[in-house]
C-alpha cells in the first residue's frame, strides 16, 4: 500500500528555504511569484492493512516535527 | 562530578566536549554510543553534543532524538540528572520534547560559524552560577540550522519564568527574541546553540566557557 506524507510548514512560520528559491525563480527571469514555500514528500510502502491510526503516529512521532510542521497523508493504494 | 557524553554517528564535538568537561571535574567522562540502552549508575551530568548526528537526515537533530540513548537520557533528566545540549545536542533535546521550541534553518539561509557575544541572562541555573547577571561573553557559533522558533505563548513563559539563558547581543541566525539558550522547567536541562566547550583553552583564543563547566562541577558536587 503506497501511501504519501506530505510535510510542510505551519503558517506562520518564517521559511528561509522558500524565500531562496523565490529569489532564485526571479533570478532567472520568471515574474509573477506571490509566495514559495518549502516542503517534503515522504512515500511510504505500507503493509496493506496498517492501520490509519499506525500511520498518524508515524507523522506525528516522527516524519513531522508538529512544533513548525502539519502533515497531510494521501493514499494512493 | 561525574559526566557521560553521548555520541551518535555524525557526532563531532563529543571529544571536545569530553576534553572540557574532564578539565573542570578531573575525571574522565564516559563515552555513551547511541545503541545504548542505559546511564552508568552515579552520573550527574549528560552532555549531548554538537556535530551532525545521523547526517541531519529528516531534519537536524529528528534522528538522534529516536535513539536508543535518548529515552534513557529522558528518565534521567526527569529524576533531575543535568543535561547539556550544545548546537546539535540542542536540535536533539528540542527534538526529543526535553526543551520546549524548534530549531529551523538560519534566517539568512547562510551556515553561521564565527564567534558571537551573548548576555546571561539567568545565573541562577547550575550551568551559568559563576557568571554575572546580565554579563557578556563570547563563545563560537557553527551552524545551519539555529532559528530558535517557538509561539509566543511558549515565548512569554520561557521568558517570565526565567529560562532564558542566553540571548544574542546581536541578530545571528533569526532565533525568536534572540534566544540563543534556554533552561528546561527544573532547569536541569540546558540546550544552547554556541559552544562553550570550544572556549576553554588559551589555544582557543577565549576561556570564557570555563565557568560553565567549573559551575557545573561546583554545583554538582554540592548536591551530590
Amino acid at each position: 500500500m503506497k501511501t504519501r506524507v506530505f510535510v510542510t510548514l505551519k503558517g506562520g512560520v518564517l521559511d528561509p528555504q522558500g524565500k531562496a528559491i523565490h529569489h532564485a525563480l526571479e533570478g532567472l527571469g520568471f515574474s509573477g511569484i506571490n509566495d514559495v514555500r518549502a516542503g517534503k514528500l515522504i512515500e511510504l510502502d505500507l503493509a496493506d492493512g496498517t492501520s490509519d491510526e499506525d500511520i498518524d503516529a508515524m507523522c506525528s512521532k516522527l516524519l513531522a516535527n508538529t512544533v513548525i510542521e502539519n502533515y497531510r497523508i494521501e493514499k494512493i493504494g | 562530578m561525574k559526566s557521560a557524553v553521548i555520541t551518535f554517528p555524525g557526532s563531532n564535538c563529543d571529544r571536545d566536549m569530553a576534553v572540557a568537561l574532564e578539565q573542570a571535574s578531573g575525571v574522565k567522562p564516559v563515552m555513551l554510543w547511541h545503541r545504548e540502552t542505559e546511564i552508568p549508575a552515579g552520573i550527574d551530568l549528560i552532555a549531548v553534543p554538537g556535530g551532525f548526528s545521523y547526517g541531519d537526515y529528516l531534519r537536524s537533530g529528528a534522528m538522534a532524538s529516536r535513539s536508543p540513548i535518548m529515552a534513557a537520557v529522558k528518565e534521567a533528566a526527569a529524576r533531575g540528572t543535568y543535561v547539556l545540549g550544545v548546537c546539535n545536542g540542542f536540535q536533539v533535546l528540542t527534538e526529543s520534547g526535553l526543551l520546549p521550541g524548534a530549531l529551523m534553518r538560519n534566517a539568512g539561509i547562510h551556515f553561521v560559524c564565527r564567534d558571537v557575544a551573548l548576555t546571561v541572562e539567568n545565573n541562577q541555573s547550575a550551568f551559568t552560577s559563576l557568571y554575572q547577571q546580565g554579563e557578556q561573553v563570547v563563545f563560537p557559533v557553527a551552524h545551519h540550522d539555529g532559528n530558535y522558533v517557538a509561539d509566543d505563548a511558549v515565548l512569554d513563559r520561557l521568558e517570565g519564568e526565567g529560562r532564558v539563558a542566553f540571548r544574542y547581543a546581536e541578530s545571528v541566525n533569526g532565533s525568536a527574541r534572540n534566544i540563543a539558550g534556554v533552561l528546561s522547567d527544573k532547569s536541569n536541562v540546558l540546550g544552547m546553540m554556541p559552544h562553550p566547550e570550544r572556549a576553554v583553552e588559551a589555544a582557543h583564543g577565549n576561556v570564557d566557557g570555563v565557568r560553565m563547566f567549573k559551575g557545573l562541577v561546583e554545583g554538582l558536587m554540592a548536591t551530590a
